[in-house]
C-alpha cells in the first residue's frame, strides 16, 4: 500500500502547494480530519482553520484557509480554499477585518437562518484566532 | 503653406506624442506579463472546481439541484454583466465587448425578452449608456483596483446572486473578452446562470476520466453544491476580469505600437517638407541676392 499521495492546495489566485505528502489534516464542516493514502472518495467543505500539510519527505508546513472545499480521492487530495496562506505569512490585521466583518454580518442579520449561519462564521474565526495567534 | 516655425513645432509636437506612445506601450508590456502570470495563477483553481463540480453534479440530479443550476424555469428576463476595461486608449478592445453586448441585447429585444444590465468597467458603461440608459441597473467601477483580487469578483457574484434570489432575472451571461494571445482577444458571451448545460458536459468528461467514482459527501452533496455553485459563478466571473486584464493590456501595447509608428512616419513626412520648403527659401534668398546684384 502505497504511503503518500498527491496533495494540491490551490486558491482563486495561485497555486499554493503540489506535492507528495503522507498525510494532510483538513478543517472540514463537521469536524477536523486526516486524510492519510487510500482514502475512500469524499467530497467536504471546509470551514476557516489550519491544514496541516505532513510532507513525504518529512517536514509539516501549516496554512491557513478561509473556507472551501476538499475532494479526496484514493491517490489525490485537492482543497479549494477560498483564500489561503501559510501560517507564518498570515496578516493579523486581515484576521481582524474578516472577524469585524463577520460581526457585522451577524448583527445586519436579517433572519434567523442567515443568522446562525453568520454566528457560525464567526465562532470558527475566533477559534482560529486563537489557535494561530499567540495571546 | 504652414510656415518653416509652424512645421517646427508641428515636429516637436509629434515627437512629444511619439515618446508619450512609446512609454504607454512599455508600461502596457509589463503590465501584460504581470496580468497574464495572474491569469495563469488563476488557471489551476477553475479547471479544479469544474471537476469538482461535474462530480457531484453527477450525485446530486433532478429537483434536489439548487435553483442557480436549473435555472427558474423561465427566459423572460436576461441580465447581462458586460465586463470591459476601465480606461481606453487600447484599439478596440472595449468596443468589440460593447458591440458583441449590443448585438445579443439587440436580438433578445426584439424577441420580447426583458433585458437588464450590469457594467463592470467605465468604458463599457460609456458606451453601452447611449443605447440602453433605461436597461443598466448597476455598475461597478475597479478603477481604484491595481490588481484584481478574488474579493472583486465576489462582489460582483453576490450581487447578481442577490439579484437572482429577488426574481430579478432568470437567465445571466457573461460578456469578457477572451485572451488568446498578445495579438489577438475574442469577445465571448457565456452563460453563468443557469449553469446546467455545461456542467452536463463537463459531468460526461468527468465520469470517462475518473471511471464513475462514487463519493462521500460531508455534509450531504445537496448542501454542498448549494456552497458551490455561487463559489463557481465568483470563480467565472473572476477568470473573466483577469482575462480581460490581460487582453485589456494586449490590445493596449499593439494600438500603442501603432501609435509610435505612426508618429514616426509623420515625423518623416513632415521632416521632408521642412528641408525642401528651408531649401526653397535659402534658394529664393539666393536669387534676390544675386539679380540684385546684377541689376547693379
Amino acid at each position: 500500500m502505497p504511503d503518500s499521495f498527491k496533495f494540491e492546495l490551490v486558491s482563486p489566485e495561485r497555486l499554493l502547494v503540489s506535492e507528495d505528502v503522507s498525510s494532510v489534516v483538513v478543517p472540514g464542516t463537521e469536524g477536523d480530519m486526516t486524510v492519510m493514502a487510500q482514502h475512500a472518495p469524499t467530497m467536504t467543505s471546509i470551514k476557516p482553520g489550519v491544514v496541516t500539510v505532513n510532507a513525504a519527505g518529512g517536514g509539516a508546513e501549516r496554512y491557513v484557509v478561509f473556507g472551501g472545499f476538499a475532494d479526496i480521492q484514493p491517490e489525490s487530495c485537492t482543497l479549494l480554499a477560498e483564500s489561503a496562506m501559510r501560517v507564518d505569512d498570515i496578516d493579523r490585521d486581515d484576521l481582524t477585518r474578516r472577524i469585524q466583518e463577520a460581526r457585522e454580518d451577524v448583527s445586519d442579520a436579517g433572519d434567523d437562518d442567515s443568522r446562525t449561519k453568520a454566528e457560525d462564521y464567526l465562532a470558527q474565526l475566533t477559534t482560529l484566532e486563537k489557535a494561530i495567534l499567540p495571546a | 503653406m504652414p510656415s518653416l516655425k509652424d512645421l517646427r513645432n508641428r515636429i516637436a509636437s509629434v515627437k512629444a506624442t511619439q515618446k508619450i506612445t512609446k512609454a504607454m506601450q512599455m508600461v502596457a508590456a509589463a503590465k501584460l506579463r504581470r496580468a497574464q502570470e495572474a491569469a495563469e495563477a488563476a488557471r489551476p483553481y477553475s479547471e479544479r472546481m469544474a471537476t469538482v463540480l461535474a462530480n457531484i453534479a453527477g450525485a446530486v440530479q433532478g429537483s434536489d439541484a439548487p435553483a442557480l443550476m436549473t435555472g427558474t424555469g423561465k427566459d423572460d428576463t436576461y441580465l447581462m454583466v458586460v465586463c470591459t476595461a476601465e480606461r481606453g486608449l487600447c484599439g478596440g478592445f472595449n468596443a468589440q465587448i460593447a458591440r458583441l453586448a449590443r448585438e445579443h441585447i439587440r436580438k433578445l429585444v426584439a424577441e420580447g425578452k426583458t433585458v437588464k444590465i450590469i457594467c463592470v468597467g467605465k468604458k463599457g458603461y460609456d458606451i453601452l449608456r447611449r443605447d440602453f440608459q433605461s436597461m443598466i441597473i448597476d455598475r461597478v467601477d475597479l478603477r481604484e483596483v491595481k490588481q484584481i483580487r478574488f474579493t472583486d469578483a465576489d462582489a460582483i457574484a453576490r450581487k447578481v446572486i442577490g439579484l437572482f434570489e429577488a426574481g430579478e432575472f432568470d437567465v445571466c451571461r457573461l460578456f469578457y473578452s477572451n485572451f488568446k494571445s498578445v495579438i489577438s482577444q475574442v469577445p465571448t458571451a457565456q452563460q453563468i446562470i443557469p449553469a446546467a448545460a455545461e456542467a452536463g458536459e463537463a459531468e460526461e468528461a468527468a465520469a470517462a476520466a475518473q471511471g464513475g467514482a462514487i463519493y462521500d459527501y460531508e455534509p450531504d452533496a445537496g448542501a454542498i453544491l448549494e456552497d458551490l455553485i455561487p463559489r463557481n459563478i465568483a470563480v467565472q466571473i473572476f477568470r473573466a476580469l483577469l482575462e480581460n486584464a490581460a487582453g485589456e493590456m494586449g490590445a493596449k501595447m499593439t494600438a500603442m505600437d501603432n501609435a509610435t509608428r505612426n508618429a514616426g512616419e509623420m515625423i518623416d513626412k513632415l521632416s521632408i517638407t521642412y528641408n525642401r520648403q528651408r531649401q526653397a527659401q535659402i534658394t529664393k534668398e539666393l536669387i534676390e541676392i544675386i539679380s540684385g546684384a546684377e541689376a547693379l
